[in-house]
């Protein structure tokens, strides 16, 4: 087990004027679960191949532990990609097929014996060990193949996108597994996705990409409640965040025809309007007075919630599509006109020009 | 959802076949063979009039994908087997959805590693299929093809004059990049390694490997095989003006490693002392071009050469060195070869491909002159050859089969029965 370290590394493909990952900075604890997420081509695969060594790393170093392993082949690397298909041999028993790569690494028996108790401890195996593969179920059989890669005891575990050809079912399940799996193991592992919900229930960190620049590396909680840039407000959090731009006045920000109060010294500085974002769960609703007047175009009930899909004009002139939660008892009818105000300090602001946030 | 079938060359008959019904459970009137081994997907060999196809269940997306993948693979001229085509939008009888079914077509004559040591083989067969693979991992890492599960299980063989050539059977983990990093191609070296290393470990366990071979050693050799062959095919030297012979003798080492240079480029130092020379571009299938070109044949590389050989004989033979090259090679062709190839009675004809059955008479001549002292006339050959070898031989033709059990990691939840 081990700390990784991204240390301003970047990747430039042959032939691209950009890189596909820019000046990449994280610190990844021993034994911490870090997921890499962004939409597609925002460079967390490129990352993840970064740290596996199969793609070269032009400017800056990545660590393991205390090694820069910049320059060294995958083997060396003490990686374990889980991304590749395992095989599993009908011939030889469980044991065997767990710790024949071992043996190939001129591991002596006993210990090779030992590691592979231990792992089929962990991976609930104990009693199989001298079964032939054919003799376990098909979960028996996947756990086997992960205990291929813990007997190796790498000092990190890589994984790109594993879930993905999944069914949403299954996804959930296995994604609970692959994490508890983590947890027992206490090994350290970089995990890439593009579902930002699998991101934010798997990892103990989260770090966001948005072509090829890091946007945030926090804890899930830390980027709900405090992203750090519009992109990341938007992309974490599902339904996502209400993001739309609001005129400053005296004493705080326009939100309809109430004036949400903002400390004076956080806008100072800022231009005539800011990009306010409220998440769907912090704005109240009332059918009549003040705050912000939205039609309800769609009413999406879940039971003990209700998602309301509507949309406002009172956002500097644009029409802007809006969503809020509400008690799944009372919603309001569709084609009523309903107002909103935040709930008390739950409310984002951001430099409508830079995307930074404020305060 | 309708049932949709993609293919570059439909066959109607596609209709015909059952695909409402899950394929493990397809009636075996379908089945060309029966399914052995287990596999990571459910595949399953299945007759269409005039033709074998295999039929693997697998996600749509990986089935489209790995469709395209194969096309780009064939349409680049690597070694793979042919796809035919995807089957999507497949509803079972209760009305669930089904997986998607991807479409190949077998590669007659091709042999599954299993099938090889089922049978009685020389002791440095498992040699031979290693540098078989590593000829195809180089050439496919030339073309910018990182595999991703390089394995036997993943690969067919074909026999080449007595050597081996390799096609790629799954490409399901692999990626198409403009250039491969020293890292990926060292990563697909390594999988195979461990791969090889646990095929014949298993074969070992389950008493099908020769005692002598060691799994470890002969899954080792693939590092060296392929390292050597690229640094060959790639690697740039460096030679006073004085050997400017080396330009050529490298390209001629090329060729007899069966791939033609495309390009080649050269630079001086700068005081012009130095010459260093690198090949940039090289195809694989040096001999088998110049065969097809001079006779039509279209056979492994290895057989080629043979076949090239023979024909070198018979100018010599003919005294015709200053005759055309290409009539020479007609007169071979209707006076040598195809009197071979043609006299194999029909019953026989699934044995062996003709130009490897050339390869086995050629082989052959040379064991019956030695035993004689003296030079047989081919006639008594060939009559000698199928009297009594061609018929011990099993059926090449058609060897189906399915052989490893492999599976993916994130399908660890999936409960299925014990023992598919």
């Amino acid at each position: 087990m081990a700390t990784v370290k991204f240390d301003n590394a970047s990747r430039t493909y042959p032939g691209n004027d950009t890189p596909s990952v820019d000046r990449l900075t994280i610190d990844i604890a021993d034994g911490e679960f870090l997921v890499l997420v962004g939409p597609s081509g925002c460079g967390k695969s490129t990352a993840l191949r970064m740290l596996a060594g199969l793609e070269e790393v032009n400017v800056g170093d990545i660590w393991i532990g205390d090694r820069n392993v910049t320059d060294m082949s995958p083997k060396d690397r003490d990686v374990a990609m889980v991304f590749q298909n395992y095989a599993l041999y009908p011939h030889m028993s469980v044991a065997d097929n767990m710790g024949f790569a071992l043996k190939i690494a001129g591991i002596n028996k006993a210990e090779i014996a030992k590691r592979v108790a231990d792992a089929a401890k962990i991976l609930d195996l104990q009693d199989y060990l001298e079964r032939k593969p054919k003799a376990l179920s098909g979960g028996q059989r996947q756990r086997v193949a992960m205990g291929r890669a813990i007997v190796r005891n790498p000092q990190v575990f890589l994984m790109d996108e594993p879930l993905s050809n999944l069914d949403a079912k299954l996804r959930v399940q296995t994604r609970t597994q692959i994490a508890s799996l983590q947890r027992r193991l206490g090994v350290t592992m970089v995990y890439v996705t593009h579902d930002q919900i699998e991101a934010m229930t798997m990892g103990d960190r989260v770090a966001v990409l948005k072509d090829g620049l890091l946007q945030q590396c926090d804890t899930p909680r830390r980027m709900y409640d405090h992203p750090d840039n519009v992109f990341v407000a938007g992309f974490i959090g599902s339904p996502a965040m209400n993001l739309f731009d609001v005129p400053v006045v005296d004493g705080g920000v326009k939100f309809g025809s109430i004036v949400h109060p903002i400390e004076r010294s956080l806008l100072t500085g800022v231009g005539k309007e800011v990009t306010l974002g409220v998440r769907p769960e912090d704005l109240v609703i009332k059918m009549e007075g003040d705050g912000l007047p939205v039609t309800v175009e769609v009413v999406e009930e879940l039971g003990a919630d209700a998602y309301i899909y509507g949309s406002t004009t009172e956002t500097a002139g644009k029409i802007k599509p809006i969503i809020v939660r509400v008690d799944g008892r009372t919603p309001p009818a569709k084609g009523t006109v309903v107002h909103l105000s935040p709930k008390g300090d739950h409310v984002h602001l951001f430099n409508n020009e830079t995307g930074l946030r404020i305060g | 959802m309708a049932l949709e079938i993609t293919a570059a060359r439909p066959d109607p008959a596609l209709l015909d076949l059952p695909w409402s019904v899950p394929l493990e459970q397809w009636p075996e009137a379908n089945l060309a063979a029966l399914p052995r081994g287990l596999s990571r997907h459910v595949v399953r060999f299945v007759k269409l009039p005039g033709q074998v196809i295999a039929v693997k269940e697998i996600n749509p997306h990986l089935a489209v994908r790995e469709y395209n993948m194969l096309r780009l693979l064939q349409k680049i001229g690597q070694p793979c087997v042919q796809p035919f085509g995807v089957v999507n939008g497949r509803l079972g009888d209760d009305g669930e959805e089904l997986d998607a079914c991807l479409l190949t077509r077998h590669l007659r004559f091709s042999l599954p590693y299993r099938a090889l040591f089922s049978q009685s083989l020389r002791p440095d067969s498992a040699q031979r299929l290693i540098d078989a693979l590593a000829v195809l991992l180089v050439r496919l890492h030339l073309a910018g093809f990182w595999w991703g599960d390089v394995s036997l299980s993943n690969t067919l063989f074909r026999r080449d004059a007595g050597a081996y050539a390799a096609y790629l059977v799954d490409a399901e983990t692999g990626e198409i990049h403009t250039k491969l990093s020293v890292g990926q191609r060292e990563h697909d070296v390594d999988i195979a390694r461990v791969n090889i290393a646990g095929e014949l470990m298993d074969l070992a366990a389950g008493g099908l490997l020769a005692k002598a071979a060691d799994p470890i050693r002969v899954s080792e050799s693939i590092v060296d095989r392929y390292r050597s062959l690229w640094r060959e095919l790639t690697g740039s030297e460096r030679f006073g003006v004085g050997c400017r012979w080396r330009v050529d003798d490298r390209i001629r080492r090329l060729n007899e490693l069966g791939f033609d240079v495309d390009e080649l480029t050269i630079s001086t130092d700068f005081g012009g002392a130095t010459i260093q020379i690198q090949p940039k571009v090289v195809d694989a299938g040096h001999h088998s071009r110049r065969l097809m070109r001079l006779t039509g044949l279209d056979v492994e590389e290895n057989q080629a050469r043979r076949l090239l050989n023979d024909l070198d004989s018979f100018r010599a033979s003919q005294d015709r060195q200053n005759d055309d090259e290409s009539m020479v090679a007609h007169d071979w062709l209707t006076q040598i070869y195809e009197p071979v190839t043609r006299t194999v009675p029909r019953d026989l004809t699934k044995k062996l491909e003709p130009a490897e059955v050339f390869h086995e008479v050629l082989e052959h001549r040379w064991y019956m002159s030695e035993a004689a002292g003296q030079d047989i006339p081919i006639k008594e050959v060939i009559a000698d050859y199928l009297k009594n070898v061609l018929p011990g031989k099993p059926d090449e033709a058609a060897v189906l089969g399915v052989d490893t059990m492999a599976m993916r990691l994130p399908d660890f939840s999936k409960q299925e029965s014990p023992g598919r």
